[in-house]
């Protein structure tokens, strides 16, 4: 079965202000089948975010895709007309953003404002339309969906808005939603519950997900696959269990540590352990040579690293590929 | 009465006011059954709740109106034809001509009455004029930005420094002073500011999350215009339109003063003209119809004034 998204070799590059290119990306690959939901981690300034905008072809001014293909269900979304392309996003393909607080128009109440996709994309009558939107209000799980329908989104807490734009991105059923950083604005009880919703929503509509994330743990259980991005290059990919229990890459275990573990019910530790951090900054763009990305932050790094360019991404086990020059003593 | 409480009372770009405003506005305003949600004042609705709340926008209202039936009941009123001679020139008002008459010996209070239709009528269809092209030219110069905004902006700078006062008398020299023409004259060179003012409005809304999100749901430009950008920027604009209304009609006043008013239709400013030479020996043929004027344009601005306070989230808390 074809996947529902591959994205293959995908360069995105920014005009900086003499006209050159920066690259923002470089050579992304991955897809996505249908009902698996794929996470793309990483610190800010990774290029997570301009994949996503990429694949809705959405991307700002001044960012340009120098190379590869999108493929959404075998089309590729780059040359599609403009016209076309329209006809895909929101259809197709949906967007949740991060920010619940900021993506919902002002003006309009929230029911209408769900209804709108299926009156464009679907050609319901409106009344039509607003009946399925209430009916999509229940899907999320908001309480009173008829009278919810009728408010105005700033009558609404984060978490309820943030249901709303998930109940807008599914309306139309997408082959593929792009949640970008659903959760960073919300509470971590109300993640757990977004997470949840979305879980129990691809299980009914088979959707595929692209999580967008930066932290790590948190798609642990929602995710099948992770890429870790890192400086727009992906420095490790595999299935999520896998990754999270025996990450390859010095960056993505830095990740991993760099994350609290509370255990309830155990005794205090004798010996209190510092959270980790991964000292210094993602490069700048510009900044970023042909070695190893990571190089000036990892600890790890040795006379290999620095005397060879960035490594291509390695198989390790199945499914599983590092881009390390030390991939192999680092698990070991 | 506690779901009335609930009933918020908000402009639609900042939430955060609205607990501050619905416990003042509450009582008695509405009344709801009891209802787990509170049911949402639609954010036009609310704002006119909001005008009315301002003792001044609404005595401007009120005087608005009352010129406005005036303007509309003028000829059953006062069926005196305001260009017809009824009298000696320059009497002074008298039980047969309250007001008086001009230097033709016309009646001054016909004039005012048929000469407000006129007036208002000017004023209205060139803020309108104003306002059209003005929101046009700023939307998608804000909208599209690039290089269509900098040639749009290059043609509103052009206008801009034309004075615009000569440029609309070059305009009624050229075409003739008729009513028409003075409306349009009046609407083409004062859309400058309607413009610049979309504009900015347009490019601070065209990068917000909601916009984006429109687009990513499949919206077209077309759509995100007039459906998703425009209402969003429509408060500043009403305002504008009000005040542009009070512009309008002092142009009007000017150009006629100038001796460029539409000497066929009895207008406010075409009275001040005509007798302006004359005001020591008939103080009553220019002074009334300046009075007028005077009150159109108060009213104007204060519903101006009022529809800003009630649109603009951060004056609501004077």
């Amino acid at each position: 079965m074809a996947p529902v998204l591959s994205v293959e070799d995908l360069s995105v590059s920014m005009t900086d202000r003499d006209g050159k290119l920066v690259p923002v990306l470089e050579n992304l690959s991955f897809s996505v089948d249908r009902g698996r939901t794929i996470a793309l981690v990483g610190e800010s300034g990774c290029g997570k975010s301009m994949t996503a905008l990429a694949i809705m072809r959405l991307l700002p001014e001044g960012f340009v895709v120098t190379s590869g293909r999108i493929l959404l269900e075998g089309e590729d979304v780059l040359t599609a007309r403009n016209q076309r392309m329209r006809a895909l996003r929101g259809d197709t393909v949906s967007m949740v953003f991060q920010e619940p607080m900021t993506a919902l128009n002002p003006l309009y109440t929230v029911g209408d404002q769900i209804a709108e996709a299926l009156y464009h994309h679907r050609n319901l009558s409106r009344r039509e339309a607003n009946e399925q939107a209430v009916e999509f209000l229940k899907a999320v799980q908001i309480p009173a969906a008829e009278h919810r329908a009728k408010t105005y989104p700033h009558q609404m807490s984060g978490g309820m808005r943030q249901r709303v734009m998930i109940a807008m991105a599914i309306a139309c059923k997408p082959k593929l939603l792009i949640a970008d950083e659903p959760t960073t604005a919300l509470d971590v009880t109300v993640q757990a519950q977004i997470f949840d919703l979305l879980a129990k929503l691809q299980e009914e509509t088979e959707t595929a997900i692209v999580l967008i994330t930066h932290d790590l743990g948190a798609v642990a259980e929602l995710a099948d696959d992770i890429a870790v991005l890192y400086a727009g290059r992906c420095i490790e990919t595999g299935p999520s269990q896998e990754i999270a229990a025996r990450p390859r890459h010095p960056y993505t275990r830095g990740l991993l540590a760099c994350m609290p573990h509370l255990a309830i019910g155990q005794p205090k530790p004798s010996v209190w352990v510092d959270l980790g951090e991964i000292p210094g900054m993602v490069p700048g763009l510009g900044n970023r040579g042909p070695d190893c990305a990571f190089l000036a932050r990892c600890s790890y790094a040795s006379e290999v690293c620095r005397s060879q360019p960035q490594p291509p991404l390695g198989a390790i086990d199945t499914g599983h590929a590092v881009s390390c020059w030390l991939a192999r003593e680092i698990a070991a | 009465m506690s779901t009335v409480e609930q009933t918020l009372i908000v402009a639609p770009t900042e939430p955060s006011d609205a607990g501050i405003t619905a416990n003042a506005a509450a009582p008695g305003t509405t009344s709801a059954p009891a209802q787990p949600v509170a049911k949402a004042a639609s954010p036009a609705r609310a704002a006119l709740r909001q005008f009315l709340r301002s003792p001044s926008g609404v005595a401007g209202a009120i005087m608005l109106l009352l010129l406005i039936l005036v303007a509309i009941l003028g000829p059953i009123l006062w069926p005196t034809d305001p260009l017809e001679i009824v009298g000696l020139p320059f009497a002074p008002p008298d039980p047969d001509a309250l007001l008086g008459t001009d230097y033709l010996g016309r009646d001054v209070l016909a004039g005012l009455i048929h000469g407000g239709r006129a007036t208002m009528t000017v004023g209205a269809v060139a803020a309108f004029i104003t306002i059209i092209i003005g929101v046009s030219v700023g939307a998608l110069s804000g909208f599209f930005g690039g290089w269509i905004d900098s040639l749009l902006v290059k043609i509103s700078e052009f206008f801009q420094v034309l004075p615009p006062l000569l440029f609309a008398m070059v305009l009624v020299t050229l075409f003739g002073p008729k009513l028409t023409t003075i409306t349009i004259a009046i609407g083409a060179v004062s859309w400058t500011p309607a413009a610049r003012l979309t504009r900015a409005e347009f490019m601070r809304l065209r990068d917000l999350d909601f916009i984006k999100a429109s687009r990513a749901a499949g919206a077209g430009n077309w759509h995100l215009i007039m459906r998703v950008v425009l209402p969003n920027a429509l408060p500043p604009i009403i305002v504008s339109a009000t005040l542009a209304i009070g512009v309008a009609i002092l142009f009007e006043g000017g150009l006629s003063f100038l001796g460029l008013g539409d000497p066929n239709t009895m207008s406010w400013g075409l009275m001040i003209g005509q007798n302006r030479n004359y005001v020591l020996d008939a103080w009553w043929a220019v002074t009334f119809p300046g009075a007028a004027i005077f009150l159109a344009v108060l009213a104007v601005s204060l519903v101006g004034d009022g529809i800003n306070d009630a649109v603009n989230p951060r004056l609501r808390r004077r």
